[in-house]
């Protein structure tokens, strides 16, 4: 990097040097041609020759188209490239026809890039503070991009043409936000810039400027700043209802499913309780028709049969047994019922 | 010698040449005056022209759009508020002759049209309410927040009838006759920038505050209303889970208790009688055991060989 530095400063510093010693030649030599008569003749209708030269031939850059007037009239419009004209009695204003210029409204760039800073919005408040359809004021800056359409307007219809967009401008963005709400005019920029697009080319054409507005660009709309902070409750309060509701709704969708579990479950318990019961009573009947079935064929004997082993099965594990004869009468009080067995054994 | 009186006299030709030719550009017109006196029309056509060296002179005037920046400086509209109104005006000299005669210059033009625009613009403005002056059209305002139809009047602020646009257009109308005598015609007249004055100002933004504070509560007794309906929703839902799912866990019960129910007197229907006996056996397998204490009586089926196997018969 250093030598590229020093390479350029060099070149610098030759060029530097280099073109007044020409000139000084240049003329020195003339005035020695001068002795010489013919020769001095020659060289002054050279000059000469080069400056009728200089002041034919121009260059119009490819953004751009050339206007001519001769005499003060216009002639013609030329398009990019190497350019001829009258020496002297025409003049030639180049006009950028494809440049894109840019004026701002209610702020100013002061150095573009990545993170473009803005001069503070204050500064402005002239351009941007207007009055909305309500009759409240909001804060509006706009960008207004434009490029001139047609270069003999531009330049011969109207004297001081970006002061007059300048003024349009704002009077046609007046305009229109004169006709929104404040909410209009914070939430629907598009529609704003859209509109104050279309009357600020009508009012633009109607004034012969040879502009063609390209775009509208609307900045942050606002409100003034000593009222911001109550716009800003305004958008607090509207996330608190959607807070208010989604806890609700988180309440709601956290016991609903639950509930809806639970019911599930006693409606499965219930049919399962259905099940058993009718199960239950399909093996009961099924065994109690089995076995009726075979105590149909010998009755008493199978009665018999059922009861004597009922009573073998049960006999056995009872505890206190007492015999009575059938003449006996009163026997309960010589029986501590209500004793334990263990005491009842003991007399045994 | 012969060389430098053929030059002397080139070079008076040329200056005789250049002081009488002048050139019109295609922004400008020009008068001839001949010791401030006008001779002849205005020349509008561009282009070369000559005139009577020294005597006569080329006075220039703009052909193209010409501006005006008015300051009216405050006004009270008709329902005596204050605003602070910014117009500006583009005007033309199509006569300039006249314009020349009476107002000279383009300087004493902007005067004259201070004082003839600035009274009509101030005329207008306080002879119709400040919304005549701000709105265009009778375009439906959305005036509040989505959700909060109920206060919404169909133009609180009463019916356009006249708007900006017509408003400016009648300033042009009354002040354009003024001008005719300086030559001048008005093209437009427009207000640029219209504002309340300071202490207005403030009241206005007091309003401001005071309605989206309203705004604001509103919001959040709705968050809150609609809280509460989600809450009472979701209760009533789950009365009704429940519920329902009580009543078809009853139903289905029930029905089983049916069928079973059906089941049992279907098959034990055949025979009560064995069916009890058999019942009756299993109660006392269940119900007895060893905490049972037994009392027979001698003359029991059971005990009925106990004391003989002859019987009674």
């Amino acid at each position: 990097m250093a030598w590229d530095w020093d390479k350029l400063q060099q070149q610098k510093k030759s060029r530097q040097g280099g073109a007044p010693p020409q000139m000084d030649e240049v003329f020195e030599k003339f005035k020695n041609m001068k002795g010489k008569f013919p020769g001095a003749w020659i060289i002054m209708a050279l000059v000469i020759i080069l400056i009728i030269m200089y002041s034919m031939i121009y260059t119009v850059a490819v953004d751009e188209v050339g206007v001519v007037q001769r005499f003060g009239k216009y002639v013609r419009t030329v398009p990019p490239g190497l350019n001829f004209k009258l020496p002297f009695i025409e003049k030639a204003t180049k006009v950028k026809v494809r440049y894109v210029y840019k004026e701002e409204f209610g702020f100013k760039t002061l150095e573009a890039g990545i993170r473009t800073r803005y001069a503070s919005e204050t500064g402005f408040l002239d351009e941007s503070l207007m009055l909305t359809g309500d009759l409240n004021v909001a804060v509006v800056p706009w960008i207004v991009q434009f490029r001139i359409k047609d270069p003999f307007n531009y330049l011969f219809k109207v004297k001081d043409v970006r002061s007059t967009l300048r003024d349009l401008s704002e009077s046609t963005m007046r305009l229109v936000v004169g006709d929104r709400s404040i909410n209009e005019v914070i939430s629907k920029r598009e529609e704003i810039a859209a509109q104050a697009k279309e009357l600020l080319q009508k009012e633009l054409d109607e004034a012969e400027t040879g502009i063609n507005v390209t775009t509208i660009e609307m900045k942050k709309t606002n409100v003034p700043e000593p009222v911001q902070p109550s716009f800003n409750e305004v958008n607090q309060a509207i996330q608190d209802k959607e807070k208010m509701i989604y806890q609700a709704k988180e309440e709601y969708n956290k016991l609903i499913p639950q509930a809806k579990g639970q019911a599930e479950k006693t409606i499965k318990a219930a049919e399962g309780y259905a099940l058993e019961r009718v199960n239950n009573a399909k093996g009961d009947t099924s065994r109690f028709l089995a076995l009726y079935e075979e105590y149909s064929k010998a009755k008493d004997v199978t009665k018999r049969r059922l009861y004597l082993e009922a009573l073998k099965d049960v006999y056995p594990k009872l505890g206190d047994k007492y015999i009575v004869d059938s003449q006996m009468k009163n026997l309960l009080p010589l029986l501590n019922l209500g004793q334990t067995t263990g005491n009842a054994g003991g007399k045994k | 010698m012969k060389f430098k009186i053929s030059a002397i006299f080139t070079i008076i030709i040329l200056i005789l040449l250049f002081s009488s030719a002048y050139i019109v550009d295609e922004r400008k017109q020009v008068i001839i005056t001949q010791f401030g006196r006008p001779i002849g029309d205005a020349i509008k056509e561009p282009g070369l022209g000559f005139k009577v060296p020294f005597i006569q002179q080329v006075n220039q005037f703009d052909k193209n759009l010409l501006e005006w920046d008015g300051d009216p400086g405050q006004i009270p509209t008709l329902d005596k508020t204050f605003i602070d109104v910014d117009t500006f005006a583009r005007w033309k000299i199509v006569d300039p002759l006249k314009f020349f005669q009476t107002v000279n210059n383009v300087n004493g033009a902007q005067g004259r049209l201070d004082d003839i625009l600035d009274s009509a613009v101030r005329n207008f403005i306080s002879s119709y309410p400040l919304i005549e002056t701000v709105r265009m059209t009778n375009r439906e305002l959305d005036t509040f927040e989505v959700g909060i139809e109920d206060i919404k009047e169909k133009n609180p602020l009463g019916e356009i009838k006249t708007g900006r646009q017509k408003i400016t257009r009648g300033i042009m109308e009354q002040a354009q006759p003024k001008l005719e005598k300086f030559g001048i015609e008005l093209v437009d007249v427009k207000i640029k920038r219209l504002n309340y004055v300071d202490e207005v100002q403030r009241s206005v933004y007091g309003r401001m505050i005071a309605e989206r504070k309203q705004i604001a509560e509103k919001f959040r007794s709705e968050g809150q209303g609609e809280a509460r309906k989600i809450e009472g929703d979701m209760e009533r839902e789950m009365k009704r889970i429940t519920s329902e799912a009580y009543k078809t866990a009853e139903e289905i019960k029930g029905k089983a208790d049916a069928e079973a129910t059906l089941i049992y007197a279907q098959a034990y229907g055949k025979d009560p009688e064995f069916y009890s006996f058999l019942q009756t056996l299993d109660i006392y397998k269940q119900s007895m055991g060893k905490d049972s204490s037994l009392v027979l009586s001698t003359d029991s089926e059971f005990l009925k060989y106990f004391k003989g196997y002859k019987g009674k018969e």
